[in-house]
């Protein structure tokens, strides 16, 4: 295995090797909440990080395996391509943002803006999320099993939203909508492949009333 | 964007080694603000007949003058302690009293704080230069807030720098910018309040303390601040006996605190928490829109 102490080496080094000569496993220690680590990987690789991320950590990832053995700084996994990013501990705000692929697992909680604008991305979430989290998501899915903050889904177009918790107010064009048998089993796959812990069927989901995003021809007077 | 830190020791036994916690803190938190750098330090209080004031002077003074005037005409005890540009003065007199003669008589300089156990030092340039200018690693203390200022608002000089003091022993240090600090600022003149610069962080600092001046607590003060401060924010602030923290309710300004049995810190980053010792094992939170958290003993 590869190891990287970022005590003594700097963040550039570790990600121009991940970009330059990626093979196997990869360790990175002493993170200290160092920005941009591991960022821009596209190679199957799996990288374990042991401690606290800063900012953008695992942005655009694709393909590698990253866990990060603690808690990520805003926008952990931004702009995800594919592969899988696991963090362990919480996740601050905009995490997996614009998200087009790929899997995001965070543990512990995330906080504001969690989703924002995903395009196609799977974000599980243990515990709860922020305010303002799935604005403007576009594609894929995201599941928070504890409750999430004010404003859920505001803007949101055909992105999937799962929560098990409460949900604060429901953000503009954001409603409630039927969870039907395949819905509830298309969950438990995605659950049951990220190893979250949590029953299926006591989820509610959450998408677009539609009614923002299209033109509606009986409003055109008021432009 | 600008960075700023906090840290509050639970362990009296650590007091000797504040200032170099907070050192290595702030030059962390150069990359977010490299334009100037200020820390509150809060330590030696003293007795109720006395106060303690940080003043500023621009260039040499003559400090040595400024002590012997100023204890021939309050007929006090004064004790003035030199620090680059900034003297903490101890005088056995009424707070209200220095002030007065400090602005009628000395209006070339500048009061950065006034209470019984805070000082505060600013000063333009990066936080490693204004570490080893200050000495910071000699300073001890009980807690204290420090500042990194990337500018956006306003100019960059020592009074537009961060903290500002908000009143007895208080100050405030903010990353963030204020949209409506013009009207306010204008409102406050009219409540009083000595708004000094057009700089938007002192508009908050000031609505503070006008708000404490009307008989607010800290934390009402605060929470009406959530209605009147118009913009983006996190806010630590400093107190006698401790920190608060708050952030807006869109919360897009970065904050993260963390405890041991030790100490509590905050920090716009995580990076500048991991300089203390056992920060690998503290408890690590981000603190919530719109809610006030505090500190203190």
């Amino acid at each position: 295995m590869t190891a990287f102490d970022l005590n003594s080496d700097s963040v550039r080094a570790l990600n121009q090797h991940l970009h330059e000569s990626p093979s196997g496993k990869l360790s990175v220690t002493n993170p200290g909440g160092r920005h941009c680590i591991a960022c821009g990987i596209n190679a199957a690789v799996e990288v374990s990080i042991d401690g606290h991320v800063g900012y953008y950590c695992a942005g655009m990832n694709k393909n590698a395996q990253i866990t990060i053995a603690g808690n990520a700084g805003p926008g952990v996994a931004e702009n995800i391509m594919s592969g899988s990013v696991r963090v362990k501990g919480n996740a601050s705000q905009y995490a997996g943002a614009s998200g087009q692929g790929g899997t995001l697992i965070i543990e512990g909680d995330a906080s504001a803006r969690c989703g924002i604008s995903m395009k196609g991305v799977d974000i599980v979430v243990a515990g709860s999320v922020g305010h303002m989290s799935g604005f403007m998501a576009q594609k894929g899915r995201l599941i928070i099993c504890g409750d999430a903050g004010n404003s859920l889904g505001d803007s949101i177009y055909e992105a999937c939203i799962y929560v098990r918790g409460n949900v604060g107010e429901l953000g503009a064009d954001c409603i409630e909508k039927e969870m039907t048998a395949e819905h509830t089993e298309n969950l438990k796959d995605l659950l049951a492949s990220t190893g979250i812990d949590a029953n299926a069927e006591e989820f509610r989901r959450y998408g677009s009333a539609r009614k923002l995003y299209n033109f509606n021809i009986d409003h055109a007077d008021d432009y | 964007m600008c960075g700023i830190v906090g840290i509050y020791l639970k362990n009296e036994s650590l007091n000797p080694e504040l200032g170099g916690f907070l050192a290595a803190m702030l030059v962390e938190m150069s990359d977010r603000g490299p334009d100037s750098a200020g820390i509150a330090l809060y330590r030696d209080p003293v007795p109720e007949s006395s106060c303690k004031l940080t003043l500023h002077a621009s260039g040499s003074y003559d400090w040595g003058g400024l002590r012997t005037a100023m204890a021939a005409h309050l007929k006090a005890d004064v004790k003035l302690d030199i620090l680059a540009s900034h003297a903490v003065v101890i005088a056995s007199a009424d707070v209200a009293h220095v002030q007065d003669w400090l602005g009628k008589e000395h209006p070339e300089l500048r009061i950065m704080s006034a209470g019984s156990a805070i000082e505060i030092y600013k000063e333009k340039g990066l936080p490693r230069e204004f570490v080893r200018q200050f000495r910071l690693h000699e300073l001890n203390g009980s807690h204290a807030l420090g500042h990194t200022r990337m500018a956006t608002e306003s100019a960059v000089t020592t009074e537009h720098s961060h903290p500002f003091s908000t009143g007895m022993d208080l100050c405030l240090v903010h990353n963030g910018s204020l949209s409506n600090h013009n009207r306010l600022r204008q409102q406050l003149r009219n409540e009083g309040v000595d708004v000094q610069t057009d700089n938007d962080s002192e508009v908050a600092a000031g609505y503070l303390m006008w708000r404490l001046r009307e008989g607010d607590s800290l934390e009402e003060a605060l929470h009406r601040g959530l209605r009147d401060l118009d913009g983006f924010y996190t806010f630590a602030i400093g107190t006698k006996h401790g920190f608060a923290v708050l952030r807006d309710p869109i919360a897009c300004k970065p904050a993260v605190m963390a405890e041991t049995d030790d100490w509590v810190a905050m920090s716009s980053e995580f990076r500048a928490i991991a300089q203390l010792p056992g920060a690998g094992n503290a408890t690590i939170w981000e603190p919530a829109p719109a809610t006030v958290y505090t500190w203190g003993h």
